[in-house]
């Protein structure tokens, strides 16, 4: 599998012309139709129907065990590698259906790339965590992996903090550092949507603000949607709040609306009891 | 063994007692391997002063009768038996390891795992007696003897291949499934996962592994002998007859007497001092997990 790789200025027209569109438009960048997820038999999330909209930030939040992880997941289809999951339903992504067989995964996840809630650098150099990929991914010309590296570096911040020690082990690196290295190790394969499972639990709180804030920046170029279990952090990165409950030990979706709404003017008894801390 | 749990029970109110006890065994079995070096030694000791152990390597042949004690063919034998039978058991232990953690559905897996610590715990007379009546003469048909150093060697890393495969199977498993999950997400093929970033992760525990079949593979004795032909010469072909260190004191130590006798002893301390440098190699490889 190959992909196609276009270069830099492309890449930046492409990416103006986005924003030119998504700002009156609210695009839809992914559109989940109907997912239900199953365990082995045992229903964990029930016919979720949700679209995100393209460079804003969705904030998934709701009480642990109520398939948030188990939804994000299924979006680049990395409930494939859970023995036993099945997930039904669709979801769309640039008008293909991302849970047809016949999708090449490897493809989709390049360009719905995913950070997890621990840090997870490869045991490699600093530089060959970037570096692997782009050339699994077919990128053959050391100069041009060498400008991605540096690109996706300095989007996270990093450059400045790593560029003399690339060949470092990135498991010396600090644990907020670790977290920006897997964020810019996914930026480097140039994704339109990057999936986020509680980015910053595994974090510090100076670590996990200079996180927060990178977020932030990212939603200029890309579509992030984000798990959290921290109502703060929701309230000051999203634009949109999936807010999702479990009953009768399934997940479900209660509502999806603006941060301001949710947070600010809630109608439902769930949302109310749960913003408020009542519940949850 | 404990017969019942009220006669021990008292260990684990007491302390002191567990601590002695532990202790005792402690220092009984590191008494024991100190004991069997120093016997070694002391065997060995005579032959080293009166000959000195650089003749041991000199000398133009093994004629101990003559006063002619070159260990250098034995000792070159050994060293490449070992190594060729590393080099065709490593690969099939990896692959094998491979197979069984990622590719085997997950019963599979568990009845070649079992297949795989079977064949670990077969005598190595039975692949000796294997190599002797099916190995060897398939081998003359080709280029006779047909006792041969491939024939050891193929005994040798059929031996030593459950090492390997076992020891990898378990530094894979060691392996963060995070890692697996970030390769995952990443969009790399399972072939780039496993080949990219699960068995550098674990390159040290299988290293060490390696190096623990390679000491096994040093002082395997019995199925050597009577594969390898056991003519003491330096093989210059892989189906030339050849002898071992290990074999060359088995089949001479019910007669020797005098040096000849202490020169074997020489021998068997020159293959401890190399499996314990190996097995020291190992340990510090994996830092300090496996156990020798």
């Amino acid at each position: 599998m190959k992909l196609e790789f276009v270069s830099y200025d492309e890449c930046k027209r492409a990416d103006s012309n986005i924003r030119q569109l998504a700002q009156p438009t609210h695009e839809v960048a992914l559109a989940a139709k109907g997912i239900t997820i199953t365990y082995s038999g045992a229903r964990a999330l029930r016919d979720v129907t949700l679209s995100i909209a393209r460079n804003e930030i969705t904030a998934l939040i709701g009480p642990s065990g109520c398939g948030k992880t188990s939804f994000l997941s299924s979006l680049n289809r990395m409930t494939d590698l859970i023995p036993g999951c099945k997930v039904t339903g669709h979801v769309y992504h640039d008008g293909i259906n991302i849970h047809e067989p016949k999708t090449d995964v490897q493809e989709l996840r390049c360009h719905i790339g995913m950070i997890f809630q621990k840090p997870n650098p490869f045991p490699l150099s600093i530089r060959r965590n970037l570096e692997m990929p782009l050339k699994e991914h077919g990128l053959t010309n050391a100069a041009q992996r060498y400008e991605r590296i540096e690109h996706a570096l300095t989007e996270v911040g990093l450059w400045s903090e790593v560029k003399d020690r690339l060949d470092q082990p990135a498991l010396a690196l600090s644990g907020g550092q670790q977290q920006r290295l897997c964020i810019a190790r996914a930026l480097a394969l140039e994704p339109s949507i990057l999936l986020m499972d509680e980015p910053c639990s595994a974090l510090d709180p100076i670590s996990s603000a200079v996180v927060e804030d990178l977020i932030i920046r990212l939603r200029e170029k890309y579509t992030v949607v984000v798990v959290t279990h921290n109502l703060g952090q929701a309230k000051r990165i999203a634009d949109s709040v999936a807010l999702f409950w479990f009953q009768d030990g399934c997940g479900y979706l209660v509502e999806h609306t603006p941060t301001d709404a949710i947070f600010n003017a809630a109608q439902n008894a769930i949302t109310k009891a749960y913003i408020s801390g009542a519940r949850g | 063994m404990i017969s019942s749990k009220s006669s021990f029970s008292f260990l684990w109110r007491n302390d002191k007692i567990l601590g002695r006890v532990l202790w005792a065994s402690a220092c009984l079995s590191t008494a024991l391997l100190i004991l069997i070096a120093m016997f070694l030694v002391k065997e060995s000791w005579p032959v080293l002063t009166s000959i000195g152990i650089t003749r041991f390597i000199t000398d133009a042949g093994w004629y101990p009768l003559e006063k002619l004690f070159g260990l250098a063919p034995m000792l070159g034998a050994t060293v490449i038996v070992s190594t060729l039978a590393v080099l065709i058991a490593a690969p099939l232990g990896i692959a094998s390891a491979i197979f069984c953690s990622f590719i085997a559905p997950r019963r599979i897996a568990q009845a070649y795992r079992s297949l795989i610590a079977l064949l670990a715990g077969i005598p190595s007379v039975a692949y000796g007696l294997w190599g002797l009546t099916v190995l060897v003469p398939l081998i003359g048909q080709f280029q006779p003897p047909g006792a041969s150093l491939l024939a050891a060697s193929l005994i040798l890393s059929l031996m030593i291949l459950p090492t390997i495969a076992l020891t990898t199977d378990a530094a894979i498993s060691t392996v963060p499934k995070s890692y697996l999950q970030g390769a995952t997400a990443l969009g790399l093929t399972r072939e780039a996962t496993i080949i990219k970033v699960i068995l550098p992760a674990a390159r040290a525990s299988i290293g060490a592994g390696i190096l623990l079949a390679a000491a096994r593979a040093l002082g395997e004795t019995m199925a050597v002998l009577m594969v390898a032909g056991n003519v003491v010469q330096f093989p210059t072909s892989l189906f030339d007859p050849m002898r071992t260190l290990t074999a060359n004191m088995a089949l001479e130590m019910a007669y020797a007497t005098g040096d000849h006798r202490a020169s074997l002893f020489v021998s068997g301390l020159m293959l401890t001092a190399i499996v314990m440098a190996l097995a020291t190699l190992a340990w510090r490889l994996s830092g300090g997990r496996v156990h020798g």
